[in-house]
C-alpha cells in the first residue's frame, strides 16, 4: 500500500523539478528586475508548442530541443526587456501587470489561432518505458526531464556564483543604486537577466511537453503555478524555487491521487495561503 | 452631495447633466443591441468603481475581485432558488457574505504585513481556491452550473428582477451613477483622505496617527461588498452561474481594466474606461466578423495590443488626459 504513495510522490518530485526550473526563471526575473512577469506561463506554453513543432517536423527529441529553445528564448527575453519592458522598471506594479497581461493575452490567442484549442501530445518512442527500482516504478521521460531540469538549474547556479557577469547581476539585485554607482550597465544587465529567465522557461517548456500535452489554456495556469512556487520557496532564492517546485509537484500528485485530479491545484493554493500567512518571506527566503 | 455639485466646474456640470439626460432618454431611440452594450458598460463601470475604491484610493492591489462577484451572485441566486427570497433582500446577504470574504482576506494580508504583489497573489489564491471549491460543491450544481429559471409569464416581476432589457438598463445606469457618486463622496470624507495618505506613504500615514490597518480593512470590506452587488446584477441578468466563468482569473483581470485604462484613483476613470473598452471589444467583433475572420482569438489579440499601447502611452489613464484637454479638473481626486 505504501509503495503506491511512494510511487506517486516520486512522480511528483520529478514533475516538480521541471516546475521548479520554470519557476526559477520567474524568481530570477522578479528578484533582479523587480518586474512581475505575468506572462511567464504563456511563454512556457510557447516553448511547449515549439518543442512539439520540432518533434513533429524533424522527430527531434524535446530533450535535445531544449538547447536551441533555451538559446532562442534568451534572445526573445533580451529583446523584450530592451524594447518593451525597460520603461516599466520601477513603475507601479499594476502598470507592469497590465503590460504583461497584454503580452500574455496576445500569446495565448496567437497560439489559439495557429494551433486551435485542442491539446497536442508528443508521442516519444520511449514514452511508456519505465525503470523499476525495488518497489518503485518511474517513467523514463520524467526521469530524463527531471535530470535535464537539474542540469539547467546547475548551469544557472554556476553562472551566478562563478562568473563576473553573474556577480554583476547579483549586485543589481542587492543594491541597484550601488550597482549604478560602480558603473554597471544596469539596463543591459536587466535585459540579460530577463533573457536568462526566459531561457529557463524555454528549457522548462521543452521538458514540460514530455509530461503534459501542449494547450493554449495552460498558459495562465502555469503563470499562477510559477508564482505559487516562487512565493512558497522564497522570492529571490534560487534553491527555494526548486524546493517549492518539488513541494508543489508532490502536493499536486498526491492530491490528484487521493482526491480528484481537478482538485489538485486547490491544495497548491491552500499551501500558498498557508505560507503567505505563516512565513511570508517563503521557506528559504530572507526577511528584508 | 450638494457640496459636490457646487464645487464642480460649470462645464463639468453641463457635461454630467447632458450625459445623464441622454442615457436616460436613449432607450426611446436605440435598438436592442445598443441597449445591451450600454448595460454591459454600466456593469463594468460599476464593478470597476468598486475595485477603484480599493486600488485607486487605498492603494491595495487586488487581482481576485471575481471572488466577490461570484460570491454575491451565488448567494443571491441560492436565496431565491432555495428559500424563495427575492434579490432585493438577497442582495443584503450577498453583500454580507462577500464583505466577510473580503474581511478575511484583508485581515490575513494586512495583519501579517503582506503587501504589493504578495497581497495580489493572496487575493488570486483565494479566488482560485473558491473557484475549485465551487466546482465541487453540490449545493450550487458544481461545475455544471446554476441556472435561474426565466419564464415568459414572470416577465415584469421586477421585485424578482425578472424583467426585460430596460429593467437591467436602468438598474445598471443607477448602479454605475450611484457608485460614482458614492466614491466621490467617500473621496472627500475623512476616510478618503486617510486612504490616500496610506496609499502614498504608509509609514508616514502611521506617523500621523492614522490606523493603517483599520483604514485598509475599511477599503477592502466596502469594495468587496460593493462588488457583490455587481455579482447579483450579473447573476440575474445572465440567469446562469458557472464557477469556471465567474471566479476565473480572467474575470478578475477584465474587471480591473476599465479603471486602469480610464484612470486610477479618479471618479470618472472607471466610467470612461468602461465606455472606451467595452465598445472597443464589441467593435472588434464586428470588424473581424465583417472581414470574415471568425477564428477565435483574433479579437483578443487586438485587445492585448490595445492594452499594451494604452499602458505604454498613457500610464495614468485616459481620463486625466481628457480632463486636461477640456479644461476640467477631477475635483474628487
Amino acid at each position: 500500500m505504501w509503495s503506491i504513495y511512494l510511487n506517486v510522490a516520486v512522480q511528483g518530485v520529478l514533475t516538480g523539478l521541471v516546475y521548479g526550473l520554470m519557476a526559477l526563471g520567474l524568481s530570477v526575473i522578479f528578484g533582479v528586475v523587480r518586474v512581475v512577469n505575468f506572462a511567464h506561463g504563456e511563454f512556457a506554453v510557447v516553448a511547449m508548442y515549439a518543442a512539439y513543432a520540432l518533434f513533429t517536423a524533424f522527430r527531434l527529441d524535446p530533450l535535445w530541443a531544449l538547447l536551441p529553445l533555451a538559446a532562442l528564448f534568451f534572445l526573445v527575453g533580451y529583446g523584450l526587456q530592451a524594447a518593451l519592458i525597460n520603461p516599466f522598471v520601477g513603475r507601479p506594479e499594476h502598470e507592469q501587470f497590465i503590460l504583461l497581461v497584454g503580452v500574455g493575452i496576445i500569446i495565448v490567442n496567437v497560439l489559439l489561432i495557429a494551433f486551435g484549442p485542442d491539446s497536442r501530445p508528443v508521442n516519444l518512442s520511449y514514452g511508456f518505458d519505465s525503470y523499476e527500482i525495488g518497489p518503485l516504478i518511474v517513467d523514463k521521460p520524467r526521469v530524463f526531464a527531471a535530470a535535464a531540469a537539474i542540469a539547467v538549474a546547475a548551469a544557472l547556479f554556476w553562472f551566478f556564483r562563478r562568473t563576473r557577469t553573474g556577480a554583476a547581476i547579483r549586485a543589481c539585485a542587492d543594491n541597484l543604486v550601488g550597482a549604478g554607482v560602480v558603473g554597471l550597465n544596469v539596463k543591459r544587465l536587466f535585459a540579460l537577466t530577463f533573457g536568462l529567465g526566459l531561457a529557463c522557461v524555454g528549457a522548462a517548456g521543452a521538458l514540460l511537453v514530455t509530461i503534459a500535452d501542449a494547450a493554449p489554456s495552460l498558459g495562465p495556469a502555469y503563470t499562477l503555478l510559477a508564482f505559487i512556487i516562487v512565493i512558497i520557496g522564497g522570492l529571490g532564492s534560487m534553491a527555494g524555487a526548486l524546493v517549492g517546485g518539488v513541494l508543489i509537484g508532490v502536493s499536486e500528485a498526491l492530491a490528484g491521487f487521493l482526491f480528484a485530479p481537478s482538485m489538485k491545484s486547490m491544495f497548491s493554493f491552500a499551501l500558498l495561503i498557508a505560507v503567505l500567512v505563516l512565513r511570508p518571506q517563503g521557506l528559504l527566503g530572507q526577511r528584508t | 452631495m450638494i457640496e459636490l455639485w457646487r464645487i464642480a466646474p460649470p462645464r463639468g456640470r453641463i457635461v454630467i447633466a447632458l450625459a445623464l439626460a441622454v442615457l436616460l432618454a436613449l432607450p426611446l431611440a436605440a435598438d436592442r443591441y445598443v441597449i445591451s452594450v450600454l448595460t454591459l458598460i454600466f456593469y463594468f463601470a460599476y464593478v470597476g468603481q468598486a475595485w477603484n475604491l480599493m486600488m485607486g484610493y487605498a492603494g491595495q492591489l487586488s487581482l481576485g475581485h471575481a471572488l466577490y462577484v461570484g460570491v454575491g451572485g451565488y448567494v443571491a441566486a441560492l436565496m431565491w432558488l432555495k428559500l424563495g427570497i427575492g434579490p432585493w433582500l438577497g442582495v443584503f446577504a450577498a453583500v454580507a457574505a462577500a464583505a466577510a470574504f473580503g474581511a478575511a482576506i484583508g485581515w490575513l494580508g494586512f495583519r501579517f504585513g503582506i503587501a504589493g504583489v504578495y497581497f495580489a497573489l493572496l487575493t488570486i489564491a483565494f479566488a482560485e481556491f473558491t473557484r475549485i471549491g465551487f466546482d465541487h460543491l453540490e449545493l450550487t450544481g458544481g461545475a455544471a452550473g446554476l441556472f435561474l429559471p426565466f419564464e415568459e409569464k414572470r416577465i415584469g416581476e421586477w421585485w424578482n428582477l425578472r424583467g426585460g432589457q430596460l429593467l437591467f438598463y436602468y438598474l445598471g445606469l443607477a448602479l454605475a451613477a450611484g457608485a460614482a457618486l458614492l466614491v466621490a463622496l467617500m473621496a472627500r470624507s475623512r476616510l478618503g483622505y486617510q486612504w490616500r495618505a496610506v496609499r502614498e506613504d504608509e509609514t508616514a500615514a502611521r506617523a500621523l496617527g492614522i490606523d493603517a490597518f483599520a483604514v485598509k480593512m475599511a477599503a477592502v470590506v466596502i469594495s468587496s461588498g460593493m462588488t457583490a452587488v455587481g455579482g447579483v446584477f450579473y447573476a440575474f441578468y445572465y440567469n446562469n452561474l458557472f464557477p469556471s466563468q465567474v471566479f476565473e482569473i480572467s474575470r478578475s483581470i477584465e474587471l480591473i481594466l476599465a479603471p486602469i485604462v480610464g484612470g486610477l484613483g479618479t471618479v470618472f476613470g472607471p466610467v470612461i474606461g468602461a465606455f472606451v473598452l467595452t465598445p472597443l471589444g464589441e467593435g472588434l467583433t464586428a470588424v473581424t466578423g465583417r472581414f470574415g475572420i471568425n477564428a477565435p482569438g483574433v479579437k483578443a489579440v487586438f485587445y492585448g495590443v490595445v492594452l499594451i499601447v494604452i499602458i505604454s502611452a498613457m500610464p495614468s489613464g485616459v481620463w486625466p488626459r481628457l480632463a486636461a484637454l477640456f479644461g476640467l479638473k477631477d475635483h474628487a481626486r
